[in-house]
């Protein structure tokens, strides 16, 4: 009997080998903000097709790109955009291009601690821009208080609290910045790490967060998700139609829409101070970025067919992890883009 | 530990004396061949990580040469990279770690070697030798959640009222800064000094302390005069490799020191430290200029620790002449 059961055990490891064998892997890296959706996506894409299995290394933005234009995984993923050096240093590699694909949409929202202050905060551009600028540094400054009326705000200086590290939340954050201030664009720019004009720096987002909660009178940038989860104060941005919004899965869709109208057919787009009268101002994509040929035909199918099961049901996965999801006009403007993919 | 010098008789004279073929069936050739090779590949380690430093850091060395020392300035996006901020920031933070840790570090050594009973204090090393395993991003947390309100709310507002009038104590109280990030360096740096100190008090050889005591010393002279600067040169040693842990220590440090690329005359003020910017900005370091000016800070780090090192080689060899002096005399 027991010999029965050794040579069995024996035979369903040879299976388990053979079977391994007949698995196609396909390995991605990058983004850390959008990674529980993407686990959760990969998961259940493979309990569907027990066949391929899909690696995500969640090592950063920064760190995907280099690993894709090394040809050390099958696909990146990233909160920014690739710029054209990066576009053209993969090209001249391989011979083609990257290509975009916006998988779900996140926001970045202001959050402070003021003690005796409760109140939702209306935020201005001219009040984020100077704020983090440091030419404003009282909380009673009438660039914030003229937005608030009603609210007591004191006499204190602000603790601006920003990431220390390079972060795609650092990124959607400046890049609203520059767009909303020339003074920040021409001194700082936009970028995962920049030269911060004032305040101090917290490891990841939950010392961001630590730093907030333990300070008073600071006042920092999270993501939405974050800010949720962790139920932290936020506040209200002014977006380009003069309306104050809160940040929320369906407004930040909307700055989604509102953008896709112009959307190129790179998707290489920044949807940062959207236009559209409910659209969250400090919204962002995020990307999975494709080779646009595959020397393996599999491969190149495997990707094409997670990509548009992503663009259909995947979506429904999104709302439950508090990420947007992406419009209509986006999806079906993938669709026809994922046939470039040779 | 290096006070006990006593020279191991060298086997040389006997060996030569034998045939080679003899030497190498016997596995003696063989045993030093393989040794020596073991003890050579630590050289050659450094060399070769000298080397990588270097050959990665081309870029920014030819662009901004020695004033990447001397600027302060670190932006990424107009890639303008200058050293001064980190270099400050990691020597001020190593230093008042040291401050704190080398007094009570030595203190409780003496102690435990000296004067607590057997027990206790092999009871006490063992928590000791505890806490010098635990990792360094526990330390951070227990300085997020304890030492950086404790400091907020209580001691640098003491220190401003008490010692406000130095540049070292003035500024706002965030709570995170040089002083907090020196503080929790200190408190894993202690565990070393004891540890080490302890064991070279106890390996001074009896001798010493009855000759001390039979002098009519007391307890407190014999230990104080006698023992301590018999193992001096341990006591360092374990002071430098403190010195060394705190150099380069990163995640405790960037969860405390507030990140911020600056140099100010306060213990208040929130910094930097090189290897606290390394692992901060390299995974998303895009841009050869920026990677590579990552890889010089390595570099810089790496020449600090060489010639902090080289400093305690020359003070050791110092004291220990003045000492050798003072026990002739």
């Amino acid at each position: 009997m027991k010999r029965i059961t050794g040579m069995l055990l024996v035979v369903l490891a040879l299976a388990g080998v053979m079977w391994a064998d007949n698995a196609l892997s396909i390995n991605g890296a990058g983004a850390t903000f959008p990674y529980p959706i993407y686990s959760k996506w990969f998961d259940e894409y493979h309990k569907k097709n027990a066949n391929l299995q899909i690696n995500y290394q969640s090592i950063g933005s920064g760190g995907g790109i280099k690993q894709l234009t090394e040809g050390t995984v099958d696909f990146g993923a990233s909160d920014a955009i690739m710029n054209e050096d990066q576009l053209k240093a993969f090209q001249d590699k391989h011979g083609f291009g990257i290509l975009h694909f916006p998988t779900v949409l996140g926001a970045v929202v202001p959050t402070y601690n003021i003690p005796d202050v409760s109140a939702e905060l209306n935020f201005t551009q001219d009040a984020l821009a100077g704020i983090f600028l440091g030419k404003i540094t009282k909380w009673n400054d009438p660039a914030i208080a003229d937005a608030n009326k009603g609210v007591n705000l004191p006499a204190n200086d602000i603790v601006v609290v920003h990431r220390a590290e390079a972060s795609g939340t650092s990124y959607i954050w400046t890049d609203y910045l520059s767009k909303i201030s020339e003074e920040w664009k021409s001194k700082v720019g936009k970028g995962a790490a920049v030269n911060w004009p004032v305040g101090l720096g917290g490891k990841g987002s939950e010392g961001v967060a630590g730093l907030i909660k333990q300070t008073p009178n600071s006042f920092g940038y999270v993501e939405l998700i974050y800010a949720i989860q962790n139920k932290m104060p936020y506040g209200r941005v002014k977006n380009s139609s003069g309306a104050f919004i809160k940040a929320d899965l369906a407004s930040v869709t909307a700055a989604a829409s509102g953008a896709a109208k112009n959307m190129p057919d790179d998707f290489r787009v920044s949807i940062t101070d959207a236009p559209g009268t409910t659209a969250y101002p400090v919204s962002s994509f995020t990307w999975l970025l494709v080779p646009a040929k595959f020397s393996d035909a599999t491969k190149r199918d495997a990707i094409k067919g997670f990509v548009k099961w992503m663009l259909a049901d995947g979506q429904n996965y999104t709302e439950a992890l508090s990420y947007a999801r992406l419009p209509k006009e986006v999806v079906a403007k993938e669709l026809t883009a994922l046939n470039k993919i040779q | 530990m290096a006070t006990t010098t006593t020279t191991v008789p060298s086997a040389g004279p006997v060996a030569g004396s034998r045939s080679f073929l003899s030497r190498l069936r016997e596995g003696d050739e063989i045993a030093r061949l393989i040794t020596f090779l073991f003890a050579a590949s630590v050289v050659l380690v450094t060399l070769l990580l000298v080397f990588e430093l270097w050959q990665g850091s081309v870029l920014p060395r030819h662009k901004f040469g020695f004033n990447f020392f001397r600027t302060s300035v670190w932006d990424p996006i107009f890639e303008q990279f200058g050293a001064l901020p980190f270099i400050y920031g990691t020597l001020v933070t190593a230093a008042v770690s040291l401050l704190i840790a080398v007094p009570l570090g030595i203190g409780a050594a003496i102690f435990l070697a000296e004067l607590a009973p057997a027990k206790l204090s092999d009871t006490l090393e063992f928590f000791i030798d505890l806490l010098a395993a635990v990792p360094s991003v526990i330390y951070g947390l227990l300085g997020v959640f304890i030492v950086v309100p404790l400091m907020r709310e209580y001691i640098q507002p003491g220190l401003k009222h008490s010692l406000g009038f130095l540049p070292l104590f003035q500024g706002p109280a965030y709570g995170v800064g040089f002083l907090t990030a020196g503080i929790v360096l200190a408190i894993m740096v202690i565990p070393y000094i004891i540890s080490v100190s302890r064991e070279v008090l106890l390996s001074v050889p009896r001798d010493q302390r009855e000759a001390a005591l039979s002098l009519g010393a007391t307890r407190w002279e014999s230990t104080w005069k006698v023992v301590v600067p018999f193992a001096r040169t341990g006591i360092f040693g374990s002071i430098f490799l403190a010195l060394a842990r705190a150099l380069g220590e990163t995640m405790a440090v960037t969860m405390v020191i507030g990140n911020t690329p600056a140099i100010s005359a306060s213990l208040f003020s929130p910094g930097y430290s090189i290897a606290a910017v390394i692992a901060n900005e390299f995974t998303e370091a895009t841009g050869d200029l920026y990677l590579q000016s990552l890889i010089e800070l390595g570099l810089v780090l790496f020449l600090l620790t060489f010639i902090l090192n080289g400093l305690a080689r020359l003070l050791i060899l110092a004291t220990s002449q003045r000492g050798s002096e003072m026990s002739n005399v």
